[in-house]
């Protein structure tokens, strides 16, 4: 009778604060609530540490976003020539010649990438300045004092005893009935009332997984919202982004089809509305990828597809380099921008570390993902301007709108060896100063 | 990861390496936390492979010298004292060192330093440069399209500067002798951060 009762409400509440507001997309403004209190409570750990450490003599790790050493920004030749400048009195004219100082500079910069470099720390999860109660992103949890260390625990308690539960139901809830739904409409003959309600379902099915990570997203600029016939391109920290995305917009989704769950949610939303998915021998053929796409896009009755030109998860300080593949295609490029707030749980994948499961559940037991999403205004390819400087111009603006570091490193990086061409460049470099290039060296 | 006053307690011999070194402890454990960073199969040691998997390292034209700087001869792994030690000839020169004779020469002077790029020289580490220890130098930092003829003149000509007694190789002392106009303090080192 008592579970009877205490289920009904359960399930009443449920319904009215976050199943109808997401079929709506009304807000009560309550995760908002629930974020200014977290870091509230936040600040006052960190200070408590900080006061702990200093009472007990303790070195406290400041995690250094800078890094170790700091690191010049001049170039190879400015370089060598500041050496060979101090180190002879002879005319600079007849400096050009190799001189064994040379090696001093390919020496430090090399040691120096040793000490700390660009590339590995864009792959491992950013550092925070403050602790936000999760061990998971603590580097000086110790026994500070009894009240800090009750208010951990109560943390653990509210995250794993009543957010994760209540989380992965309304995970299951949204996915469930986005394959119910979608399976449902697939059966409708196609027309205007068909994608109509494809959107209305696709949408809240999202919204409802939006809820199940608590996420509290901002969304700026929506006047620039991605439209019919566009590519939309985004940088990529995790498999969650495209629920962001979707939640607020609809897309047509570009992929390779999974086998398991990943695989009948993919069948199943593909009967309701067209998305791309490939198979994985399809995804090797350029051409086949590149002709399916413009094919989308030139009918303007299809969505805008949602692309991430990275290729892989970054960890959120930067932006990597952008594929060409998607500024080749001729058609209007909608950039968004994507910024996490690190505080309230670190929403970058490590698929290196992490597998999807796990993943997951460590999203669905931090405070709540917090995020801000900027619609920048539409970009098209320019006269004489060709695919890969059109990528990196979208991927300048993602990168200064975003707040984040713009490296021309490529994110298969993660995995694979560095290009032959990078050593050749530095090598070209040198050669030029000492010997001139090809050219000149033909000629005399 | 947990990294303060506990972590510094776990490294042995710290404060010998520390004195010997001239690092602070906060650096130390900067350096702890990026050696267990590229420790990826955290072996407590690394492999040249764990510096070969440094992408901007990869594209240094003599990469592969700075990491085989690391190994001593015999050795194939590097632990966390050898590696700090290294990374402890990069530290600005002490300028108000006493100069005393009978106190080992700190590992960041002008010496050590110098000592350290003539190793990348000389690999076959027989105390002299020859010339086909340079010309490999010369062909690993130029690129491809540069001639063998090149590189032998640019060879040449570097060892008649620089060798005085005759022998065709550029010792230790002669090739200190060439550069000691160099600022070698500011070229060879890096500014640590507080």
């Amino acid at each position: 009778m008592l579970l009877g009762i205490s289920f009904t409400v359960w399930v009443t509440l449920l319904l009215v604060f976050i199943i109808v507001p997401a079929i709506s997309g009304v807000s009560f403004g309550i995760r908002r609530l629930y974020m200014k209190t977290l870091l509230k409570i936040f600040e006052w750990a960190t200070l408590r540490i900080e006061r702990g450490a200093k009472e007990k003599n303790h070195l406290i790790y400041k995690p250094n976003a800078n890094g170790i050493i700091a690191k010049e920004p001049t170039s190879l030749e400015e370089e060598i020539k500041e050496i060979r400048r101090s180190g002879s009195n002879r005319d600079l004219g007849a400096a050009s010649a190799f001189e064994m100082s040379d090696i001093f500079y390919f020496c430090r910069r090399g040691v120096e990438t040793i000490m700390d470099d660009e590339v590995t720390k864009r792959f491992s999860a950013e550092e925070l300045e403050s602790w936000n109660l999760l061990t998971r992103s603590n580097y000086n949890f110790q026994h500070i004092s009894l009240r800090l260390t009750v208010l951990w625990g109560l943390g653990v308690l509210i995250r794993y005893g009543i957010l994760l539960p209540l989380r992965v139901t309304l995970a299951f809830t949204g996915v469930g009935l986005l394959v119910f739904l979608t399976s449902i409409i697939g059966l409708l003959p196609n027309g205007r009332m068909k994608n109509f309600l494809s959107q209305k379902v696709h949408l809240m099915c999202y919204r409802i997984c939006v809820r199940a990570l608590t996420a509290i997203i901002t969304y700026h600029d929506s006047e620039n919202k991605p439209k019919n016939g566009g590519i939309c391109v985004a940088n990529h920290t995790s498999p969650i982004d495209v629920i962001i995305l979707a939640s607020d917009g609809c897309y047509a989704m570009v992929g390779q089809i999974h086998g398991g769950l990943m695989g009948v949610i993919q069948r199943s939303m593909v009967k309701a509305c067209p998305h791309i998915w490939f198979e994985r021998s399809e995804v090797k053929d350029r051409h086949l990828v590149a002709k399916r796409l413009s094919d989308h896009v030139e009918d303007t009755t299809k969505l805008p597809i949602l692309i991430f030109p990275e290729g892989t998860c970054i960890n959120n300080t930067s932006v990597m380099m952008f594929k060409k593949g998607s500024f080749e295609i001729g058609s209007t490029v909608y950039p968004v921008a994507i910024k996490y707030d690190p505080r309230f749980g670190d929403a970058f994948w490590n698929s290196s570390k992490f597998g999807m499961v796990n993943y997951l559940l460590r999203m669905m037991s931090s405070w709540a993902i917090v995020c801000s999403v900027w619609y920048l205004p539409p970009m098209s390819r320019e006269e004489g301007e060709d695919a890969v400087q059109f990528a990196n111009r979208v991927k300048a603006a993602i990168a200064r709108q975003g707040g984040l570091v713009d490296l021309l490193w490529d994110g298969g990086l993660k995995r694979g060896k560095v290009k032959d061409t990078f050593k050749e460049e530095q090598q070209k470099l040198y050669s030029k100063m000492l010997v001139g290039t090809p050219e000149d060296r033909s000629r005399s | 990861m947990g990294s303060n006053y506990s972590t510094l307690s776990k490294i042995p011999n710290v404060d010998d390496l520390m004195q010997e070194t001239g690092f602070t402890p906060a650096h130390i454990v900067r350096l702890y936390d990026r050696f267990n960073a590229l420790d990826k199969d955290k072996k407590g040691h690394l492999s040249p492979q764990d510096f070969e998997s440094i992408k901007e390292l990869a594209m240094n034209p003599i990469g592969d010298r700075i990491i085989g700087a690391f190994f001593t001869p015999g050795q194939e792994v590097v632990d966390f004292h050898s590696f700090v030690r290294i990374l402890a000839h990069f530290r600005p020169v002490d300028k108000n060192r006493p100069r005393d004779p009978n106190t080992p020469e700190p590992v960041n002077s002008r010496t050590s330093k110098l000592r350290f790029a003539f190793q990348l020289y000389d690999q076959d580490k027989d105390g002299k440069i020859s010339r086909a220890e340079l010309l490999q130098v010369l062909r690993s930092m130029m690129e491809m399209q540069v001639t063998e003829e090149q590189l032998e003149s640019i060879a040449d000509r570097t060892i008649q500067e620089a060798d005085l007694d005759g022998d065709s190789t550029i010792s230790f002392d002669e090739f200190r002798k060439s550069l000691e106009k160099v600022n070698i303090d500011h070229k060879m080192s890096s500014r640590f951060l507080r």
